[in-house]
C-alpha cells in the first residue's frame, strides 16, 4: 500500500483534529493514546528518582543527598511507578485500545466513564507531583502508620489525596471492562474463544474492584487522622498499627497481580503469534488467570511476617502464599509448551516476551523464597525483596508493556517502528535490567537492609554494577521513546496485519475506524487458529457498523 | 440481569413492616442481657435478615439472573475474606506465650 | 424486548444491551461500595473486639430513640424508592415524581436527624482530637470508637447527600417525562444505589448504638 492512498481512507486518528477532539474524546483508542502519554512521562519521573537513588548508592557514605531526602527519594519512586505507571500501564492503554477490538465491539460498554477515569488519573497525578514539588513525603510508598499518620512532617495528606483520587480510576477501568467483557462479544465470540488477552483483563478487573477501594478508604482514613486528628491509628490511644498494615495489604498485594496480569496477558498474545502456534492449554491459562486474582486476594500477610501478626496466621498466609504460585507456573509451563516446535521468529516483541519468561521465573521463584517464614526473617526488608519485586515488575511487567506497545503499534499507528533499532533496544534492556538487579539478589541475601542510603563498605563493588547495569537501563528506555515517535512519521505504513497474527483486531484496518469494523463481526472460530488459512470471524454482507 | 418483574404494593408493604418490625425488636432486644456475646450475635443475625429482604425485594435481586447473584455475593464474600483473615491474625496473637527476659 | 427502535447509545447493539450493562455496571459499582465501607467495618470489628468494655460505654453516649427514629426514616424512604422504580416500570409519571420526592424528603429528614447529633456531640465533647474529653480510663479507646463513629456515619452521610443529589436529578427529569415504561433504567440504577446506603445503615445502627444496652 503506498501512503497517499492511506492518507485519504478516514480512521480514528484522523477523523477530527485539534485538542478539543482528544480531550473530550470518547473513543477508547483515543483514550487510549491519553493514558499513553500520561503513564509515560510518570515513567520517567519515577525513573529519575531512580537515577538519584542510585547515583547516591554509588559509594557507601551518604555524600550525595541527605538521610531525610534519600527518604523522600525511594518513597517518590515507590508511588510514582506503582501507582500512576505500573498499575494503569497495560490495562489504561493496552487494555483500553484494544478489548473492544478482540471482542468485536465498537467500544467500551460506558466511553464517557472512560474518558472521566482518564481525568481522574491526571487529577490524582497532579496532587501528586504537587506533593513532590512540596517537598515530597518520605514515609515509604508503604505508608506505614503512626509515622505516616502522626510523626512524619512530609506531604503525606496531599500524596494520599493523590492516590486516592487515582483509586477511582482504577475501578471505573475495572467496571467497564468487566461490563464489556460480559455483555458486549460478538455473536459467536463465547467466553473460551477469546483471546487470553482479555481473560487476563477479566481477572486484572476483578482485583480492581474489589482490592482497590479498601486502599481508598485506608489512605481516607490516614488523610483523616492528619487533617482531623481522628486517631484510628493512633498508638496512644490503643490503637493497632497493624490494623493499617492489614488494611493496606489486602490492597496493595492483589495489587501486585494487576501489575502482572495484564502482561501475562500480553505474553499469551506474543507467544502465539511468534511461533505461529496455538497456544498449549487455553483453558487453564484462563483459568489461571481467574486463579491468580483470587487466590491473591489470600495472601497479604506474607508482608507482615516480622511486624507482630500471630504466628498463626503468618503459617496460614505462608501456606496460601504458596498456593498462588502455581497458576503463575502454569502459565509458564503452557507458555514453554506453546513454543515447543513452534515456528519461532525473533522480532522484537517476542525479544521481551521471551525475556519475560526467563525473568518471570526468577522473580516468581524468589518470591516463593519470601513466601517461606523462615527465610523471609532473614531477608525480609532487605535488597533480595528489591530484586524480587523488580523481577517481576520491571523485568516482566515492563517488558510485557514493552512488547505489547511493539505488537500493537502498527495497528495503532498505521505504522511499523525500526526493527533492528527495537530488537537492539531490547537486549540493551534486558542486559541492563539484569546487571542491575541480579546484584541485588546478592546485597539482599548477604544483609544489605533496604531504604538505606548509607551501607558498610564491602557491598559497594556490587552497588556500583547495580548503577552501571542501571545506566544501561536507561538507554535502553529512551531508545523506544525515540524511535517510537520517530515511526510516528517516518515509519514504514503497515497493513492491516503486519504480523500475520490471529485476532479479530487484525481483521480491521490500521489504523481501525473509530468504529472499529467497517462490518461487525460474527465469530465462527476458536482464537489462536495459526496454521489454519481462514479468520475468525465472518463478516454478515449488509450489516451495518452504525445502528 | 433482571428481568421486568413488577413487585405488587402488597409485597412492598409486607417487606416494609417486616423491617420495622425487625428495627424494633433489635433496639428491644439491645436491652435484655443475653449472655456473652449473644447481643451481639442477635442484632447481627437481625440486621443480616433486614439486608436481605431489602437485597432480595427492594433491589429485585429475587428475581433478577444468576450473574446478578454472582456480582453480590461476591462483593460480601470478598468483605468476609478481609473480615475473616485479618480476625484470624488479632484474635491468634496472645496464643503463643511470649518469652520475656 | 430487543425493540430496535429504542434510543440506545452508539456502542451498544440494542436497548436490551444496554440496559444490561447498566444493571450490571451499578452492581459492579455497589461491589466496591461493600469493600469501602468494608475497610472501616473491619476496623471497627478490631477494636470492638479488642476493647469490647470502651466501645460498650462510649456507644451508650449516642441517643437511641434519635438512632432508632433515623433507622425508620431511612428505611421508609427505600420503601418510597421501591414505589418510585416501580412507577416508573408501570409508566405512571406522577406517582413517580411523588415517590422521588417522599424519599428525598425522607433522605433530608435523615440528615436533619443526623446533624442534630453531630451537633450534640460536639457540645458533650466527643468529638475525637484536641476537645475530645471522657471521664476514665476508658477515654482512651472511646475516642477511637468516636473516631469510628464520625468516620462510618460521616461517609454514609456524603453517600446520603450524593443519593439527595441523584434524586433532585431524578425528579427533574421524571418531571419533564422523560422516563416510561420502556426506558427507566436511571431511576432503577438510583434506586440500587439508594438501597445499598440504607443496607450500610442497617449494619451502622446496631454496631454502634445498640453495642452496651443491656449493660446500662
Amino acid at each position: 500500500m503506498n501512503g497517499p492512498v492511506e492518507e485519504r481512507r478516514q480512521h480514528y486518528l484522523n477523523v477530527n483534529y485539534g485538542l478539543k477532539s482528544w480531550l473530550l474524546t470518547v473513543d477508547h483508542k483515543r483514550i487510549a493514546w491519553l493514558y499513553l502519554v500520561g503513564v509515560t512521562f510518570f515513567f520517567f519521573v519515577g525513573g529519575l528518582f531512580a537515577t538519584l537513588i542510585r547515583l547516591e548508592l554509588l559509594t557507601p557514605q551518604g555524600d550525595l543527598v541527605q538521610a531525610e531526602t534519600y527518604n523522600k527519594l525511594f518513597t517518590m519512586h515507590g508511588v510514582t511507578m506503582i501507582f500512576f505507571f505500573l498499575i494503569p500501564s497495560i490495562p489504561a492503554v493496552l487494555g483500553n485500545f484494544l478489548i473492544p477490538l478482540m471482542i468485536g465491539a465498537r467500544d467500551l460498554a460506558f466511553p464517557r466513564l472512560n474518558l472521566a477515569s482518564w481525568y481522574i488519573y491526571i487529577l490524582g497525578g497532579l496532587f501528586t507531583l504537587a506533593a513532590a514539588a512540596a517537598g515530597g513525603v518520605d514515609t515509604g510508598w508503604t505508608f506505614y502508620t503512626p509515622y505516616s499518620s502522626i510523626y512524619s512532617n512530609t506531604h503525606v495528606a496531599l500524596t494520599v489525596i493523590g492516590i486516592f483520587i487515582t483509586g477511582f480510576s482504577s475501578i471505573l477501568t475495572g467496571l467497564n471492562f468487566i461490563v464489556t467483557i460480559h455483555t458486549m462479544r460478538a455473536p459467536g465470540m463465547t467466553w473460551f474463544r477469546l483471546p487470553l488477552f482479555v481473560w487476563a483483563h477479566y481477572a486484572t478487573s476483578i482485583i480492581f474492584i474489589l482490592g482497590t477501594p479498601v486502599i481508598a478508604i485506608t489512605l481516607a482514613l490516614v488523610a483523616l487522622e492528619r487533617l482531623f486528628g481522628l486517631g484510628i491509628f493512633n498508638p496512644e490511644l490503643g490503637g493497632d498499627p497493624l490494623l493499617f498494615q492489614h488494611l493496606f495489604w489486602f490492597y496493595s498485594h492483589p495489587a501486585v497481580y494487576i501489575m502482572i496480569l495484564p502482561g501475562m496477558g500480553v505474553i499469551s498474545e506474543l507467544i502465539t503469534c511468534f511461533s505461529r502456534k496455538r497456544v498449549f492449554g487455553y483453558d487453564f491459562i484462563a483459568f489461571s488467570s481467574l486463579a491468580i486474582a483470587v487466590l491473591g486476594f489470600l495472601v497479604w500477610g506474607h508482608h507482615m511476617f516480622v511486624s507482630g501478626q500471630s504466628v498463626y496466621a503468618s503459617m496460614i498466609f505462608s501456606l496460601l502464599s504458596m498456593l498462588v504460585a502455581i497458576p503463575s507456573a502454569v502459565k509458564v509451563f503452557n507458555w514453554t509448551a506453546t513454543l515447543y516446535k513452534g515456528s519461532i521468529s525473533f522480532d522484537a516483541p517476542m525479544l521481551y516476551a521471551l525475556g519475560f519468561i526467563g525473568l518471570f521465573t526468577i522473580g516468581g521463584l524468589t518470591g516463593l523464597f519470601l513466601a517461606t517464614l523462615g527465610v523471609d526473617i532473614h531477608v525480609h526488608d532487605t535488597y533480595f525483596v528489591i530484586a524480587h519485586f523488580h523481577y517481576i515488575m520491571v523485568g516482566s511487567a515492563v517488558m510485557a508493556y514493552l512488547g505489547g506497545i511493539h505488537f500493537w503499534w502498527p495497528k495503532m499507528t498505521g505504522r511499523k517502528y525500526p526493527e533492528p533499532l527495537a530488537r537492539l533496544a531490547a537486549v540493551i534492556i534486558f542486559l541492563g535490567f539484569n546487571l542491575t538487579f541480579f546484584p541485588q539478589f546478592v546485597l539482599g541475601y548477604l544483609g544489605m537492609p533496604r531504604r538505606y542510603h548509607v551501607y558498610p563498605p564491602e557491598f559497594q563493588v556490587l552497588n556500583v554494577m547495580s548503577t552501571a547495569g542501571a545506566s544501561i537501563l536507561a538507554v535502553g528506555y529512551v531508545l523506544p521513546l525515540a524511535y517510537l515517535i520517530w515511526s510516528l512519521r517516518y515509519g514504514v505504513v503497515a497493513g492491516m496485519n503486519p504480523w500475520k497474527a490471529k485476532g479479530l483486531e487484525w481483521e480491521t484496518t490500521s489504523p481501525p475506524p473509530t468504529d472499529n469494523f467497517e462490518v461487525m463481526p460474527t465469530v465462527v472460530h476458536e482464537a489462536y487458529a495459526y496454521g489454519a488459512a481462514e479468520s475468525q470471524a465472518v463478516y454478515p454482507a449488509g450489516k451495518p457498523a452504525n445502528v | 440481569m433482571k428481568s421486568d418483574h413488577v413487585v405488587s404494593i402488597k409485597l412492598y408493604s409486607a417487606i416494609f413492616g417486616a423491617l420495622l418490625v425487625m428495627t424494633l425488636a433489635t433496639a428491644g432486644a439491645a436491652f435484655i442481657d443475653l449472655g456473652g456475646n449473644l447481643n451481639t450475635v442477635v442484632a447481627m443475625l437481625i440486621a443480616a435478615c433486614k439486608a436481605l429482604l431489602v437485597i432480595l425485594f427492594f433491589m429485585h435481586v429475587r428475581y433478577s439472573s444468576r450473574l446478578t447473584w454472582v456480582f453480590v455475593g461476591a462483593g460480601f464474600f470478598w468483605l468476609m475474606i478481609l473480615l475473616s483473615l485479618t480476625l484470624a491474625d488479632v484474635l491468634s496473637r496472645r496464643w503463643l506465650p511470649t518469652v520475656v527476659g | 424486548m430487543s425493540d430496535s427502535s429504542i434510543v440506545h447509545a452508539h456502542q451498544f447493539d440494542d436497548a436490551e444491551q444496554q440496559h444490561e450493562a447498566s444493571w450490571l455496571g451499578m452492581w459492579v459499582f455497589l461491589a466496591t461500595e461493600v469493600m469501602f465501607f468494608g475497610g472501616m467495618f473491619l476496623g471497627y470489628t478490631i477494636y470492638r473486639s479488642t476493647y469490647p468494655e470502651a466501645f460498650a460505654d462510649a456507644s451508650n453516649h449516642l441517643d437511641i430513640w434519635l438512632g432508632t427514629i433515623n433507622t425508620a426514616v431511612l428505611i421508609g424512604s427505600s420503601f418510597t424508592m421501591a414505589l418510585a422504580v416501580r412507577s416508573a416500570q408501570l409508566g405512571a409519571r406522577k406517582p413517580l415524581v411523588r415517590f422521588l420526592i417522599l424519599t428525598l424528603v425522607l433522605g433530608a429528614l435523615f440528615l436533619g436527624i443526623k446533624f442534630t447529633e453531630y451537633y450534640a456531640k460536639i457540645e458533650e465533647h466527643l468529638v475525637p482530637g484536641s476537645n475530645f474529653s471522657y471521664a476514665g480510663p476508658l477515654g482512651r479507646a472511646a475516642q477511637i470508637f468516636f473516631s469510628f463513629y464520625f468516620a462510618m456515619t460521616g461517609m454514609h452521610a456524603l453517600h446520603m447527600i450524593i443519593g439527595l443529589a441523584l434524586l433532585t436529578a431524578l425528579i427533574v427529569k421524571a418531571g419533564r417525562g422523560r422516563f416510561s415504561s420502556v426506558y427507566n433504567t436511571p431511576v432503577e440504577l438510583v434506586g440500587l444505589y439508594w438501597h445499598f446506603v440504607d443496607i450500610v445503615w442497617i449494619f451502622l445502627f446496631p454496631l454502634l448504638y445498640l453495642v452496651g444496652r443491656h449493660l446500662q
